[in-house]
């Protein structure tokens, strides 16, 4: 074995992180990121300081470097590519072994990840653009409480997407105002209502009244349709404690899904929720607040996909995806390539869709991509095309909004949504064909009719401010 | 725009109750489908007043690999003139992901 003594000072970062020649193992924890370093910092060397600074490197040489083996637990950086039509910037490539992390910790790995590396002075600006989770460290994860089939089997629901709604005004109303507008959707079709991401317990609308009145809605809603519905207690809380608390009585009310915002609730909040819910039977419900501020950036942050993996690690059996063709932001390819992270047991690489590398998720769960914000009967024909069975189709105001009220706006959208469904099983090209599609059902629905009158001209043309690198702009 | 109009719920059962109740043609498009995806058809029914069960009675069992549209809808008839009041529902068993691909009544049964 080689000696090595000690040298104080400071080294290069390439001298002990840079190794092209590196062939990353089944078992490392694979990222890429995209740098944009600052004037007269190489590549290699950004390269090898990102791989530092986010596993065992420091500016200087320390003494007690020498009393471990850090070329086991050192993360190496690979690779290094262009981003195609940004001279400003590159990929590097880092391979982490999988001990620098602590098993089934979503914390620990991000802490890592994106800690201080992001502030890193060297770099101008940093993107984790992507993160290959070895199947020896998804195994040690929990992940979704129930996943997408037992969720169809609970809740009765076959060869068709689920239809939502969140509950609008999202702050202000009384809690008895508030199951009214539940009810009401609810009769008149939805399989679920949603609380606002907003809506937690504030003073005009405690939550145990809140769950309360929604739990009568929906038992009442239930009985008069012979369907089974839902409505996503939100439980986020100011402390895990008040969290807790609120799921336990949406249990002991026997609902049958609460929610959670994993990312301003915290992984260590999420993680623990979604143990929860395994072990008490109840669907997870999974709200995005704050990923904008994250994902949007093209050249700062983390990517949704990253965040998408981090989502179906930590736990939860919906997860919002952006609608692609909504009001909020979201190119469709890439939105293709993170709800296949959602759903699917293994996702090749596939740079077209910003898939970086092979994720094999084995046995994990899948969770249902959620598509919600400013959709309505309109774009029914793309959605359905775009995101197949398996997802949850949210629309708030396309339901709220309708001339005749929420049941009335409720069977709309199912209408809509069966005539597509049944379309499409029947070959036709619905995207294509949309327009006859709706129209032909409305002849025997009044409800789609008004409708489609109504929102005849809404459209979000707007380009996407992230676009995938993989052409030149 | 069209005056407003009460809304009047009825009861339902799931996937496809809120269109008119399938032609003949479309059933058969259905079936078509699901055979197609590789999923395997079976035919169930049950009293409408115990329609929110999750088990309804099984006609016979699922048609393990059956390729024929017409085979399919034979049963269909068979099961719906042994019972004329019950729902019948035709599923599409999807055996890898463990769940099914398609559920949906074909024969709506009378209160």
């Amino acid at each position: 074995m080689a000696v090595k003594k000690y040298e104080a000072g400071v080294k290069a970062y390439r001298q002990t992180y840079w190794m092209p020649e590196y062939k990353p193992a089944d078992t490392d924890i694979l990222a890429v990121f995209k740098i944009t370093p600052q004037p007269g910092v190489d590549r290699e060397e950004a390269a090898a300081a990102v791989a530092a600074e986010s596993s065992t490197g420091t500016w200087t040489t320390v003494w007690t470097d020498l009393l471990t083996d850090l070329d086991y637990y050192k993360g190496r950086a690979y690779a290094i590519e262009d981003v195609p039509g940004d001279d400003t910037c590159f990929y590097a490539f880092i391979a982490y072994p999988i001990d620098l992390f602590e098993e089934g910790s979503v914390v620990n790995v991000f802490t890592s990840l994106v800690g201080n590396v992001f502030g890193f002075k060297a770099v101008r600006a940093l993107r984790l653009e992507d993160v290959r989770f070895p199947l020896a460290y998804v195994k040690t994860c929990n992940g979704p409480p129930h996943g997408i089939q037992v969720e169809r089997d609970k809740l009765n629901k076959y060869g068709r997407p689920l239809l939502g709604c969140t509950i609008k005004p999202k702050l202000g109303l009384s809690a008895k105002n508030y199951g009214r507008a539940v009810y009401e959707c609810l009769r008149g079709g939805l399989d679920f209502t949603k609380d606002d991401e907003n809506v937690n317990s504030q003073p005009f609308m405690r939550w145990r009244d809140r769950f309360l009145f929604v739990a009568d809605a929906i038992h009442n809603a239930e009985a008069e349709t012979g369907e089974r519905k839902g409505h996503y207690l939100n439980c986020t809380a100011p402390s895990p404690e008040e969290m807790y608390e609120r799921a336990e009585f949406a249990k002991e009310i026997g609902m049958p899904i609460i929610m959670h915002d994993y990312l301003t609730g915290g992984f260590c909040a999420n993680t623990g929720l979604a143990r929860w819910c395994r072990k008490n039977g109840m669907l997870l419900h999974i709200h995005r607040a704050m990923h904008a501020v994250l994902d949007r950036n093209p050249h700062h942050g983390i990517h949704f996909r990253v965040l998408t993996k981090a989502l179906r690690l930590s736990g939860g059996d919906h997860l919002h995806s952006g609608t692609v063709v909504g009001k909020l932001e979201g190119d469709r390819e890439a939105t293709l390539g993170w709800i296949d992270l959602m759903r699917k047991s293994f996702v090749p690489e596939n740079r077209s869709r910003g898939i970086f590398f092979d994720q094999d998720w084995g046995s994990m769960p899948g969770v249902f991509p959620v598509a919600s914000g400013g959709i309505h009967v309109w774009h029914m024909p793309a959605l359905v095309s775009i995101f197949g069975d398996d997802s949850v189709l949210q629309f708030g105001g396309g339901t709220l909004g309708h001339p005749w009220g929420n049941a009335a706006g409720a069977t709309a959208n199912r209408v809509a949504l069966e005539a597509c469904v049944d379309a499409r099983n029947r070959g036709l090209e619905i995207e294509k064909e949309g327009k006859a599609i709706l129209t032909e059902a409305a002849k025997s629905s009044p409800e789609l009719k008004i409708a489609m009158e109504t929102w005849k001209e809404i459209k979000f043309e707007f380009d996407t401010v992230d676009k995938l690198d993989v052409v030149n702009r | 725009m069209a005056e407003m109009q009460d809304y009047k719920s009825t009861v339902k059962y799931e996937t496809f109750s809120y269109l008119p109740e399938m032609s003949a043609e479309k059933t058969r498009g259905h079936i078509a489908y699901l055979i197609k995806k590789g999923w395997n058809p079976a035919v169930e029914h049950v009293e409408p007043a115990r329609s929110f069960n999750h088990y309804w009675y099984m006609w016979k069992l699922p048609m393990f690999g059956e390729q024929s549209v017409d085979r399919v809808l034979e049963e269909l008839e068979a099961c719906h003139r042994e019972y004329p009041n019950h729902h019948v529902r035709v599923i599409g068993y999807d055996n890898y992901a463990q769940s099914q691909g398609l559920a949906f009544v074909v024969y709506r049964g009378k209160r």
